[in-house]
């Protein structure tokens, strides 16, 4: 399975004025929650989700399992908007 | 008892930097004031890097480099460089003709990210006669290869009205060609140039019923390829639209000489005066301003807006077509079926169509 990757036109930003994590790209600015910004701080397009998933359930010790389904809805809401890659 | 205070004010999200006035195309459906800002009013370099650093501070995400033609001003590059460095999503609003790859390229090392590039027509020679600009065209296809060379995101951008409005398809499949993830297909909003040119511009209803059609039918064919925004014409509408999301709710516009708006064509509203960038810090703009505060909210409301239902939805539609159509920037926007004033829309129909255009250059 091919490692994701946020797109090149998207960009994570912290927002200081509102204190949130913002990812940014054309004539679009989604508010990001805890869970999408922990998932998107890590795609670094080398990670496929099995290893993503297993480094977030490490982190936040929790199972895998649930974990990865989380990953796999936030990769693919972020794939249909084309915010992420492949 | 708590008695409630206005709604607090939220941070603007968008920027709208009017770097110049100065452009090299003279397309008729110009949105621009009639009135142009001159050269030697435009604010320099270093000005333009502190009203987006206080930009970034305010709360603005998303910074909007916009003319006239950007790429005009030489320092495009170094504003650009800025707006990275303060953490602004920059988006490069241009027709194009004036940048070549050479030039694109050092843009792609200030940073930038996105490139909204406008056609004016499919057909080559028809596009240069409504731009007044012979080779434009051509130029814009060599330019959209460039962005994606340097690795840039890019909107195609198409202003609709008479002259272009059965092109439509083929303006679609041009963009889908030219490699657009987004195509912005915008009827011709009245104002500046567009409302002196209206009779020479507007289709009839049976053309923009035709557009809706061919917008809904590509954008079920281009779903997850390429996002399309659609800019519905106000003259054939039975609501009026949230003209930029509302007054002073989400975007500012700087002017060339430095003035600020809640919208690009608000200095057309008499009675108004604009605090500047160079007087006051957009902060104290943002939240003070008399401007800005004058049709904030709802309080400014008359009926049939003041009891409606939508009006946070529409926020009462857009200031500067009351004003042009009424003579009251404060009433309803007529593009409202709900407006006493809608008659003037209807009449204005009545009389498209003329034939042509009052262009902007001999």
């Amino acid at each position: 399975m091919s490692a994701p990757r946020l797109s090149p036109h998207a960009r994570l930003h912290y927002d200081r004025r509102r204190e949130s994590w913002v990812l940014l790209a054309p004539e679009r600015v989604l508010v990001l929650d805890d869970v999408a910004y922990a998932i998107l701080r890590r795609l670094d397009g080398q990670h496929d989700v099995a290893r993503l998933a297993a480094a977030l359930a490490e982190e936040y010790d929790a199972p895998a399992s649930a974990i990865a389904e989380d990953v796999r809805e936030v990769l693919e809401d972020l794939r249909r908007k084309g915010l992420v890659q492949p | 008892m708590n008695v409630p205070g206005p709604p607090a004010i939220p941070p603007p999200l968008g920027l709208l930097a009017e770097l110049t006035h100065r452009c090299p195309l003279g397309c008729p459906y110009c949105s621009n004031p009639v009135d142009l800002e001159r050269r030697n009013a435009e604010l320099d370099t270093a000005t333009w890097q502190r009203v987006l650093r206080e930009a970034a501070a305010l709360g603005v995400l998303q910074l909007h480099l916009s003319g006239g033609e950007p790429a005009a001003r030489p320092d495009l590059e170094a504003i650009t460089a800025t707006a990275t460095e303060v953490g602004l999503y920059a988006n490069l609003i241009t027709s194009g003709v004036l940048l070549d790859a050479a030039r694109l390229k050092a843009l792609a090392a200030a940073g930038l990210p996105h490139v909204q590039l406008s056609i004016q027509h499919a057909d080559a020679q028809a596009a240069d006669r409504i731009a007044r600009f012979r080779g434009a065209h051509a130029r814009k296809l060599a330019l959209a290869e460039a962005v994606h060379a340097a690795g840039m995101a890019l909107t195609v951008n198409a202003v609709l009205h008479r002259e272009n409005v059965d092109a439509l398809e083929a303006m679609i499949a041009l963009a889908e060609r030219m490699g657009a993830t987004r195509l912005e297909v915008a009827h011709t909003q009245y104002h500046g140039w567009a409302l002196r040119n209206r009779a020479a511009l507007m289709p009839d209803a049976s053309q923009v019923a035709r557009s809706r059609q061919i917008v809904a039918g590509a954008e079920r064919r281009l779903a997850g390829r390429m996002a399309i925004d659609f800019v519905t014409p106000d003259y054939h509408a039975s609501r009026p639209k949230a003209c930029m999301g509302g007054w002073g709710r989400r975007f500012l516009n700087v002017t060339p000489s430095g003035a600020v708006l809640p919208c690009h064509a608000a200095e057309s509203i008499p009675g108004l005066s604009f605090d500047r960038v160079t007087e006051r810090s957009l902060e104290q703009i943002w939240y003070g301003s008399a401007a800005f505060n004058r049709f904030r909210g709802t309080g400014w409301m008359s009926e049939p807006c003041r009891s409606c239902e939508r009006r946070e939805l529409d926020w009462g539609g857009c200031r500067c077509q009351a004003l042009a159509l009424t003579g009251d920037a404060a009433r309803t926007d007529p593009a409202c079926a709900l407006s006493p004033d809608r008659r003037r829309l209807d009449e204005a129909l009545a009389v498209m169509p003329a034939e042509g255009f009052a262009w902007r250059r001999p």
